[in-house]
């Protein structure tokens, strides 16, 4: 391996690994999950989805806490 | 019910002669480590024997122990789908990559407990809290984290509270939802206070907290309305405007503008209190929601940081390993003797209760394999354990007079930094006048004297050790302040969220009296419920800030009893647990932790109620102000007739709320006793609401890095190396479904 495919394979899973631990890639997630029971499933958009996530909370803050 | 089976794939422990050099290469160096730190006296030693000894402790620990209670106790189950893989509904339940939970888990857990209690515990010398950092974190906090992860993973995620109703009764699961709500007053009132002594007249200070409210208001719009969900990028502007807000609070404190933000501790209480309850009814997407991000970037990148900086600079501790305070048990930063009040003062990094809430809430619905529990539980608590012996390295390096004139309360070192002087050599350390003045001046502060609360000290370590690493005597002040606005930023994000958890408990208690106040959207519910909790944490903020004796030395203890005390109801469920479970034999591995935590929270309650030392014992101290009172003398370091009274009012209430846990600890302790006797007695009628076994179709590794023998089965089955559901449509080698369950 090349040390510039080594550094792009480092960076893209570095790019995966921050998406996944702040919940940013979440949505695609959901899509990925809507669509494998039916491929013409219906989804919310991004923004009806965080916005329902942010929400969520909301309603039971317990999820999510952090500890001292 | 018959201890359970081991799965047929449990990997055997075959040690290759390799392995057996490389362990014993681990074992000498933490062996080394041990040997210098417990017998250096009176030289000063480097901090690379503590970062020995530590990590070379941890890797036998995660190697074997961890292995053995994963393997021989648990018994995981690769072969058994967890609640991710059988309820994943693309949101809250989802097989998560072991390497992100790990992550999540370890930012869920990791606070500013880790970075506040060693701080303190160092008033004892750094091997006392190094000595129960680690071996703590080894055999108790690690393993109930683990366990805990565990039984909840088999019970589809349920919470600690849930668990201690189902398996022990309702009796020990209220216990356990009082504990829970107790221990969150508490806590947010001694957070609150560490962030008020640090930001007490420091203009800096003040003004770079104060400017994260509006950095994470704009987040919060550009995620709901600008840029929906792209969190990385808002989180990178958020933590630059950051720095900006702490360079800028350097100009501020040198401007005209000082004055503005110069403000007493009494006037931060009730900035605190106002913006808790604000916080708590703002929408969660306006606030909480960005400060979340905002602070978990800083957190674990600082943490990162000090890490590296720690390796790289290796600086010299400065403390003695032992101080007379530990015998003596009279020491300024907090009262009372090394046994019980070190394993007190040091809950998160070693055993901390609340870590079990987080065991039993978010992840369990996350973990993909039972394999990676190990990884998660046991894993995350090492690393926190090493932020806090990275916490006990920057309390121990600074000048040990220097640390005593920060840690005391402004009753025992006065003002000016000659009484300071005189009273820390009065201690037995010496400091001139001039170096405290020129401490101060070196971080831009006025004065760092009784900056109590522990935030204060860890900032001027890390200060050190940053500037060693980049930029040298000059950047000084930018280092202390980016700490104090790192541990400051992320406590008032506990404040914000625990009030919400607070409000929503509070709420839930009181919908059984009138239904309304279980709706989230009733507003006057969440209005009064909100009011209540931030009333029950702005009280204790407000006495502390005011208590001529100290509020860290009055209330820090009964912060640790509490933490101790819910992580003696997650050991009890656990032990109840392993007992009912049919793992009588192994029992001892949650029931001796116990066993120590028991006896430490009960001693030092015991002490709290009971001492004859009007240091230690609230009831004595109440009683010598009480008669200070009636014979109309001001006793030191009261000054006035108004402080005799605070005094007495405020040793009654904690001596109460001591009582009151002990008492939760008996209670809860004698219930899960009860229930284990009587499942040993009469094993028909244990009942066990552990969910059935149902085959597993995800292949995954268990460790951080595959193995060989999982490499060529994540192969054979057609998946990629994180892992995934077998694509071959086999099921797991020979085993037949249904094994493996007990």
């Amino acid at each position: 391996m090349s040390p510039v495919t080594r550094a792009r394979r480092a960076a893209d899973w570095i790019r995966w690994y921050v998406r996944e631990v702040s919940g940013e890639s979440v949505y695609d997630k959901y899509v990925a999950h809507a669509r494998s029971c039916d491929p013409a499933a219906e989804v919310m958009t991004r923004r009806e989805f965080e916005r329902k996530r942010t929400d969520a909370r909301e309603a039971d803050p317990r999820e999510g806490f952090r500890c001292c | 019910m018959p201890e359970p089976s081991a799965p047929p794939n449990t990997p055997l422990g075959r040690l290759t002669p390799k392995s057996i050099a490389i362990w014993s290469l681990v074992a000498l160096v933490a062996a080394a480590g041990w040997g210098v730190l417990a017998l250096s006296r009176g030289e000063e030693i480097s901090a690379a024997w503590m970062l020995a000894a530590a990590l070379g402790s941890y890797a036998i620990a995660y190697r074997f122990y961890s292995r053995f209670i994963a393997n021989r106790v648990l018994k995981v189950d690769k072969a058994r789908a967890t609640p991710a893989e059988r309820l994943d509904n693309g949101i809250d339940f989802h097989p998560t990559d072991r390497r992100v939970l790990f992550g999540h888990h370890f930012a869920a857990v990791a606070g500013a407990g880790p970075l506040v209690g060693p701080v303190l515990a160092a008033q004892m010398g750094y091997l006392p809290g190094t000595i129960w950092i680690i071996v703590g974190v080894i055999f108790a906090g690690a393993v109930q984290d683990m366990v805990t992860l565990f039984f909840s993973t088999r019970r589809n995620g349920r919470s600690l509270g849930q668990m201690a109703h189902d398996e022990i009764g309702p009796f020990g699961g209220a216990a356990a939802l009082v504990a829970v709500f107790a221990i969150m007053i508490i806590l947010l009132a001694v957070l609150a206070l560490v962030i008020v002594n640090a930001l007490a007249h420091s203009p800096w200070g003040v003004f770079s907290i104060a400017m994260t409210i509006p950095i994470a208001l704009f987040m919060g719009v550009y995620l709901r309305v600008l840029r929906p969900g792209k969190v990385t990028e808002v989180s990178v502007i958020g933590v630059a405007l950051l720095l900006l807000a702490i360079v800028a609070g350097g100009w501020i404190a040198e401007s005209s503008l000082a004055d503005t933000f110069t403000l007493e501790p009494g006037t931060l209480v009730i900035w605190m209190i106002v913006y808790g309850f604000l916080a708590s009814v703002l929408p969660v997407w306006m606030l909480l929601a960005p400060r979340d991000y905002l602070s978990t970037f800083m957190k674990v990148g600082t943490i990162a940081l000090l890490a590296i900086g720690v390796f790289v600079a290796l600086p010299t501790l400065k403390m003695p390993a032992v101080t007379e305070f530990a015998g003596r048990g009279d020491g300024p930063v907090f009262a009372g003797s090394m046994f019980p009040f070190v394993f007190i003062t040091i809950a998160c990094g070693a055993l901390s209760g609340f870590h079990a809430l987080v065991s039993s809430g978010t992840t369990p619905k996350m973990v993909q394999k039972e394999t990676q529990i190990r990884m998660i539980g046991y894993g995350a608590m090492l690393t926190e354990s090493f932020v806090a012996v990275m916490a006990m390295i920057t309390a121990c390096i600074i000048d040990p007079g220097l640390y005593f004139a920060i840690n005391s309360p402004a009753g025992v070192v006065g003002t000016t930094v000659q009484s300071a002087s005189e009273a820390v050599t009065n201690f037995g350390f010496a400091i001139s006048p001039d170096l405290l003045a020129k401490a101060a001046s070196d971080v831009e502060e006025a004065s760092l004297l009784s900056r109590t609360g522990g935030a204060p000290t860890f900032a001027l370590g890390m200060s050190d050790i940053f500037s060693a690493v980049i930029g040298g005597a000059g950047m000084k002040a930018f280092w202390y302040h980016f700490a104090i606005m790192f541990e400051a930023l992320f406590i008032l994000t506990t404040v914000d969220a625990g009030t919400r958890v607070g409000r929503f408990m509070l709420q839930d208690m009181l919908g059984n009296v009138y239904k309304p106040f279980r709706q989230v959207s009733w507003k006057p519910g969440v209005w009064i419920a909100s009011a209540v909790v931030v009333g029950g944490w702005g009280y204790f903020l407000w006495v502390g800030v005011h208590d001529p004796l100290g509020g860290i030395n009055q209330l820090f203890p009964l912060f640790g009893i509490a933490n101790q005390l819910l992580a003696a109801v997650a050991l009890a469920v656990c032990t109840t647990l392993l007992v009912k479970s049919g793992r009588l034999k192994w029992a001892w591995i949650t029931a001796v932790p116990l066993a120590w935590d028991a006896a430490v929270t009960l001693t030092a309650s015991w002490q709290k109620i009971f001492s004859a030392d009007p240091r230690v014992g609230f009831f004595s101290q109440r009683d010598k102000y009480q008669a200070g009172i009636d014979s109309g003398e001001v006793l030191p370091p009261a000054k006035t007739m108004d402080d005799m009274h605070t005094v007495v009012t405020n040793s009654t209430v904690d001596g109460v709320l001591c009582a009151l846990f002990a008492l939760l600890i008996i209670v809860v302790i004698a219930d899960a006793a009860r229930v284990c006797v009587k499942a040993v007695r009469d094993p028909a009628s244990v009942k066990l609401s552990e969910v059935p076994f149902t085959e597993s179709k995800l292949v995954a590794p268990a460790g951080l890095f595959p193995t060989a023998e999982e490499k060529a089965e994540l192969l054979a089955a057609g998946v990629g190396p994180e892992g995934g559901i077998r694509k071959d449509g086999r099921a797991e080698d020979g085993v037949p479904a249904g094994t493996g369950s007990p």
